[in-house]
């Protein structure tokens, strides 16, 4: 008959408590001395085969040689074997040709989606969908042009939109009359005062065409479409009207300006960018 | 009842329940279990239902269509099932093959106890090859507990050349394994001339080393201890499961059969501890169902052949759910709400998973909707949606392909003019532009269809519904 409590025979300490508690000698279970002669061997080759140990004059090397940095240039460096082939193509070719090759297109969108998201989102949105005071990228309305190589231009040299200010020559009823005439261009809606004003005194038409549609060599938005580049209400037309953009001077001017980039980023990297706003939604 | 017959019940229980206690045996290896090998008819069933396994080892050299029937090809992402060829993008069928399977468990286990362990395991299977092995080698078990015993230098001759079998077999396990990743065929020459990517050397060496460790030094430890399993499909029962059980009331109170005691008080159970001996983990069934039974009934054939000898019916210990022992009646299984429930369950994942397969396109057709900005407004006042078409070409040739969209009056979509070249088991991404009137647009949010059609076979498409986002 087996002791029930004591199963393996095992040796008595002689240390009782609570009149009938024993301690035993039995051996720790196999599977954990196993496990424990394990663990430190697996230690000992670790230190062996990795770095391990702080020493005064640096730590030891292990002998695969093996550091976390050189694992981290490892991935780069695989990374950008992919990379290199898409990155040399697009050094080479011109915007508009990236533009025709959908793969390189593709690849342009995916990789400097960052760069747009740290560069250009800021005032123009994360999606290029821009914001009170900042053109919308992805729409195919465009101040300086819309082909690639104008978006170029755009990036490299940045942009400073100029009208004057007519709040001082102008009557209160003048700049109605010519804001409301503005307003309604959109709609092929005319109003004669407003009229008379923006093809006379008002010089209006020397930027924005007779027919009211722009000029992209001035930066002088078209005013017979959907898309205003302030505040399209009839107080905010009126406001552009009587303070102008960017003029000296005045506080209330409208600002329209967009830094030069051509120190900050490289050739490709501006090029990528104007791929990647190309195809935003409203490239030309 | 009188208080000393209540002191005397109360004496009994207790008694009962530290009787109860004193035999628990909680087996943690301690002693290697050589369990008796005798044959009978679900021996005879274990080896068919081993035999399932056979699959396992000769599946990859099947051959259709000039390669391997069944390849998973990892490294290109595709996995090739007779004439089916699944990607990634099908793999939510793998999900329902998951619940029909697990729910297979369930219901197998609720109605006919853990067959799955006790026939098709392969830790049992193994197993019983492993020990089969061990008999050819060493003998029946009394021999093997006594070649136990021996010395090293006794033992070592027989021991090692079923050591190098049971190794042999772990690594014809883990290549077969393999083989289901690569081709069949080839990899036995490749294995060979070390040709084989160092994965699988690994996969080979971790095989050998568990099939070793498993089926030859752990085995019943393994379900006793290591296997979820087998304690999750103890919970499955109810009265109702038909298990390997022990007929308390026929067989008890068991004993000796002495010569000559012609009326015996005794029950039909003669207490020869065949049931035990014969047991793969172990345990003694007439202590009735526990953790341990792997509910391969080997001792039913073991009981069976000695109530021959003893000239009693067969049957001590069967298949018998715990309601028939109690003399309840005994519905037919597929009666029990949980077998419907699961059975409709099993349906559903089955429809899901034929459907899958037979409605596998071979053009698959992505559309991810611009969310930033949803919409934009152009010069002319329309309203223009960008979307990202990701072309899934399962062909085996390049395809030119249209797209079309529609549901809206006057969409135009802008971007997919010229048919797009889609490369053989790639993605093709497209960006395109959907634009509409603004005054056309009579909900924020409408339904637009696009299709693409492979030129040459109009049979190759697919159409996917999308959004298109207005000002509303």
């Amino acid at each position: 008959m087996t002791d029930e409590t004591n199963a393996y025979d095992a040796a008595d300490t002689g240390h009782v408590w609570d009149d009938n508690l024993r301690e035993l000698t039995n051996p720790p279970p196999r599977w954990w001395t196993i496990a424990f002669h394990a663990s430190w061997i697996f230690v000992v080759i670790y230190g062996i085969l990795y770095p391990m140990w702080p020493t005064f004059s640096g730590y030891t090397k292990g002998v695969i040689g093996w550091t976390s940095i050189g694992e981290y240039k490892e991935s780069v460096a695989q990374l950008e074997e992919i990379r290199g082939p898409f990155e040399a193509k697009i050094a080479q070719l011109e915007p508009a040709a990236i533009l025709a090759d959908r793969e390189l297109a593709n690849y342009t969108d995916a990789s400097v989606k960052v760069l747009f998201g740290d560069r250009c989102a800021p005032c123009h949105g994360a999606g290029g969908q821009g914001n009170p005071g900042y053109p919308v990228l992805a729409d195919d309305v465009w101040l300086y042009g819309g082909t690639a190589d104008k978006i170029v231009e755009s990036i490299v040299n940045g942009r400073q939109g100029m009208m004057p200010p007519h709040a001082s020559r102008f009557s209160d009823q003048q700049l109605d009359d010519l804001a409301t005439h503005v307003a309604g261009l959109a709609d092929g809606k005319e109003h004669e005062a407003g009229k008379v004003l923006y093809t006379g005194a008002g010089a209006c038409f020397a930027c924005h065409g007779m027919d009211g549609k722009g000029n992209q060599a001035l930066g002088a938005p078209n005013l017979t479409d959907r898309v205003w580049r302030f505040d399209g209400s009839l107080e905010g037309i009126r406001h552009t009207i009587a303070y102008g953009v960017n003029a000296p001077g005045v506080p209330e001017t409208r600002n329209a300006v967009m830094p030069a980039f051509a120190d900050q980023l490289d050739e490709t990297e501006i090029k990528k960018l104007a791929v990647y706003v190309h195809r935003l939604g409203g490239g030309q | 009842m009188s208080q000393t017959q209540q002191e005397q019940a109360f004496g009994q229980h207790l008694d009962d329940l530290y009787a109860e206690a004193s035999h628990w045996h909680v087996n943690t290896g301690k002693e290697t279990i050589h369990a008796k090998r005798v044959g009978g008819r679900f021996r005879t069933l274990k080896w068919w239902s081993s035999a399932v396994w056979l699959a396992f080892f000769l599946g990859p050299y099947l051959r259709w269509d000039g390669r391997q029937a069944v390849l998973f090809d990892i490294p290109s992402r595709q996995y090739h099932i007779f004439g089916a060829t699944v990607l990634p993008q099908d793999f939510w069928m793998l999900s329902l093959l998951l619940l029909f399977f697990a729910i297979l468990l369930a219901v197998v286990t609720a109605t006919a106890g853990r067959v799955w362990c006790g026939y098709f395991c392969f830790q049992t299977v193994w197993t019983d090859l492993f020990t089969l092995i061990e008999e050819k080698f060493e003998g029946p078990p009394q021999a093997r507990r006594k070649l136990d015993a021996a010395p090293w230098s006794e033992k070592l001759r027989i021991k090692v050349p079923k050591h190098l079998v049971w190794i042999l077999i772990g690594m014809v396990t883990g290549a077969s394994f393999v083989a289901w990743f690569t081709d069949g065929w080839a990899m036995w020459g490749q294995l060979l001339r070390l040709e084989l990517p160092p994965v699988a050397y690994v996969t080979i060496a971790v095989f050998t080393a568990f099939t070793y460790v498993f089926a030859g030094h752990m085995r019943e430890q393994v379900c006793f201890w290591l296997c979820p399993y087998a304690r999750l499909q103890g919970v499955m029962y109810d009265r109702e499961t038909i298990l390997p059980t022990y007929d308390l009331k026929r067989g008890e109170p068991r004993g000796r059969v002495r010569r000559g005691d012609a009326v015996s008080e005794q029950g039909d159970c003669i207490d020869c501890r065949q049931c035990v001996a014969v047991c793969p983990t172990g345990i003694d069934i007439r202590e009735g169902q526990q953790e341990g039974c792997i509910t391969c009934a080997l001792c039913i054939d073991a009981c069976d052949a000695v109530m021959d000898k003893v000239d009693r019916p067969r049957g001590l210990i069967r298949y018998a759910s715990y309601d028939e022992l109690e003399g309840q009646p005994q519905p037919v299984p597929w009666k029990r709400p949980r077998v419907i429930v699961y059975a409709i369950i099993m349906s559903l994942a089955l429809a899901g998973i034929v459907y899958g397969l037979s409605s596998l396109s071979t053009l698959e057709l992505n559309v991810l909707h611009e969310r930033q900005p949803l919409f934009v407004q152009q010069g002319d006042g329309s309203i223009q949606n960008r979307y990202t078409l990701k072309l899934l070409n399962k062909t085996p040739e390049e395809l030119q392909v249209t797209i079309t969209a529609t549901g809206l009056p006057e969409l135009v979509l802008v971007g997919a003019e010229e048919p797009i070249a889609t490369a053989p088991g790639r993605v093709t991404t497209v960006v395109v532009f959907l634009r509409v009137p603004g005054e056309r647009l009579p909900e924020a949010y409408s339904p637009v269809i696009f299709e693409v059609v492979a030129q040459g076979d109009q049979a190759i498409r697919e159409a996917v519904e999308s959004v298109f986002v207005g000002p509303g």
